[in-house]
């Protein structure tokens, strides 16, 4: 049976959702795409500098993933929305990270401000995915909210620290129905995997593969990970136990 | 009238056109590709096919956006 992971009305098959921050050439991002097989995109929306024109990311984007912008920049709920509208109204879809971010240091999200923008886009039709700090409370109130599902953080943005988050993000696994996705500081493709192992419906990495020496081939294997992370959750992975227990028999090899 | 000035507020920056100045004039003067930018006047989302009938009063806010990387 296909293992398809649904929302917002579309059946995902690929667990890896990408961002496109840092990539040195914009012309990677397509190839990344088709190596890593990721089919959710993330961009951010910016004024235009007049003096530094650079090119819509959006056209490097294939047009069967899904578009998902994001509300970087956002330091209140009424900035979130204001971008989530005028991305839609873009032509971008109805998907929408919703980031709402006031720490500079550490890029911590405001999870009271994101429940409020989760609620008020929810409302007009948008399929929310928030960026959070991992928080039970907050989870289930995103989940009232019309949230499509949670994302919560393993680690600052761009850290590659990995899940230092593991443990919070095993509770709004087990007790959050609805798809939670690990977003923001998985550093390498062992890190993905141990969050699709964990029962994570997926994973968001941008760093760890834009600013490989070789994004491609990083893209790869990120796809791989969640890949391998996913098929081992599905299989049922057998608990760790303190000390040895045989797998050869403990009998002497003549003798009992 | 006709060589007057204004003063709008384009991506927060005042800035002075000339009058009878329109929004598709002002996207073409800043050598921006209509295809790669999305435009707001007065805090609302224009279309491309009505850049041209805007004509720019004072004090409009217009802000010039476009996609860019993210995660």
């Amino acid at each position: 049976m296909a293992d398809i992971l649904k929302i917002g009305g579309r059946d995902l098959t690929s667990r890896l959702f990408l961002g496109t921050g840092k990539f040195s050439s914009n012309r990677l991002i397509p190839e990344v795409v088709k190596a890593s097989g990721a089919q959710v995109v993330t961009v951010a929306l910016r004024r235009v500098d007049m003096d530094f024109q650079e090119e819509n990311i959006a056209a490097y984007v294939p047009g069967e993933c899904v578009l998902m912008p994001n509300t970087s920049g956002a330091r209140n709920a009424e900035e979130a929305v204001r971008i989530a509208r005028l991305a839609r109204a873009a032509g971008c879809g109805n998907w929408v990270k919703i980031e709402v971010i006031k720490d500079n240091r550490y890029l911590l999200p405001d999870n009271q401000e994101t429940v409020r923008a989760t609620e008020i886009l929810a409302a007009e039709g948008f399929v929310v995915l928030p960026y959070m700090s991992p928080d039970l409370i907050t989870a289930k109130k995103l989940a009232e909210a019309g949230a499509a599902a949670v994302m919560p953080l393993g680690s600052p943005i761009g850290s590659n620290r990995g899940l230092k988050t593991k443990e919070l993000i095993r509770i709004l696994i087990d007790e959050i129905p609805l798809p939670i996705i690990v977003d923001a500081g998985i550093g390498r493709p062992s890190e993905a995997a141990e969050a699709m192992e964990m029962g994570a419906a997926a994973v968001l990495v941008n760093t760890a593969i834009a600013t490989a020496e070789d994004p491609v081939a990083m893209g790869r294997a990120f796809g791989l990970a969640v890949e391998a992370g996913r098929a081992a959750y599905l299989a049922g992975m057998p608990e760790a136990a303190e000390y040895a227990r045989a797998s050869s028999p403990l009998t002497g090899f003549l003798r009992d | 009238m006709g060589a007057g000035k204004l003063i709008i507020i384009l991506n927060g920056t005042e800035e002075t056109v000339p009058e009878d100045t329109t929004l598709e004039g002002l996207i073409r003067s800043r050598g921006l590709k209509p295809d790669s930018i999305i435009v707001e006047y007065n805090f609302g989302l224009v279309k491309r096919d009505s850049w041209a009938g805007i004509v720019l009063k004072e004090n409009d806010r217009v802000e010039i956006l476009r996609f860019v990387g993210g995660g």
